[in-house]
């Protein structure tokens, strides 16, 4: 199996930022085109303190910042990108106490824009806690022609 | 009235304080260098500022549609206009509907000009007291 640079680069650009590292965030892994990065619960993460229930937007920054390094896999490298927007759903209030994972996916790239799908879970996607749908915008400057990350999958065309 | 921001530990964690003007809140995120998400420009990381978005929500909702649990986010999808300057932002929330269990809520941050936001919210809230 041959790594790429960037894959190398995934731990740090899961939790090296000032703000997912006060966080916890941590990468956990990546399958195929898909990552998952981890938020260890943590009391002052709560949002509501009747529960014990990690708040709404601790996870939905974590579903951001998964969705992120989901585009740098889909470009296989490291470039600026920003969010442009991201929906949440928030299926069910997460388990008290517990970690989250959350995975993405990004299932198309254009020359400007990443679409990207991401869920929030305790154990498995197939129960999420939420999902998103989001859109990131890529430094449009690298010159990267319409679905390059789709090119080797059969039944897409860009 | 008690702060209720000051009783959900995520927004004691943002830092977040609020003050009222009649009911409507007017809630700030002081800059700390924990809320950074780009060291290089440098930036807010967006999650924060949505976080920051999502409990000026609750806040508003809860204020005018007080309840014995904290209103639940249902959905919400965040627009990011600007990035975030390594600033205070501040935020307000406008209730657009309120039923019987639902709350529609649109929310807006800023940071030096109240017409320049760096990012919107709309979201859906239940504010029923029962679950999903």
């Amino acid at each position: 199996m041959t790594a790429s640079p960037l894959v190398d680069l995934l731990p740090q650009l899961a939790s090296g930022a000032a703000h997912t590292h006060a966080l916890g965030f941590a990468f956990d892994s990546l399958t195929g085109d898909r990552v998952r990065i981890r938020a260890p619960w943590r009391e002052e993460l709560v949002g509501d303190p009747d529960t014990g229930v990690l708040a709404g937007g601790l996870v939905t920054t974590l579903l951001d910042h998964a969705g992120g390094l989901a585009v740098w896999v889909a470009l296989d490298r490291f470039e600026p990108i920003a969010t442009l927007d991201l929906r949440v759903d928030y299926m069910r209030a997460a388990r008290p106490r517990a970690d989250l994972i959350a995975e993405a996916r990004c299932y198309r790239l254009t020359r400007s824009i990443a679409f990207v799908r991401a869920w929030a879970f305790e154990d498995h996607p197939d129960d999420p806690v939420a999902a998103a749908q989001a859109a990131y915008m890529l430094d449009s400057s690298q010159g990267r022609p319409v679905g390059a990350n789709l090119r080797t999958r059969q039944g897409d065309e860009a | 009235m008690s702060d209720l921001l000051e009783t959900i530990p995520y927004a004691r964690f943002l830092g977040l304080t609020s003050t009222a003007t009649g009911d409507e809140l007017t809630v700030t995120m002081p800059f700390a260098d924990r809320l950074i998400g780009n060291p290089l420009l440098p930036a807010l990381h967006g999650g924060s500022t949505a976080a920051l978005l999502e409990l000026t929500a609750v806040a508003q909702v809860a204020r005018l549609y007080p309840r014995l649990r904290l209103p639940r986010p249902i959905n919400v999808t965040v627009a990011y206009l600007r990035s975030g300057k390594p600033l205070d932002v501040q935020a307000r929330a406008r209730i657009s509907k309120a039923g019987r269990r639902v709350a529609h809520v649109e929310a807006r941050a800023w940071q030096e000009n109240e017409d320049q936001p760096i990012a919107t919210l709309a979201a859906h809230f239940l504010i029923a007291e029962h679950d999903f």
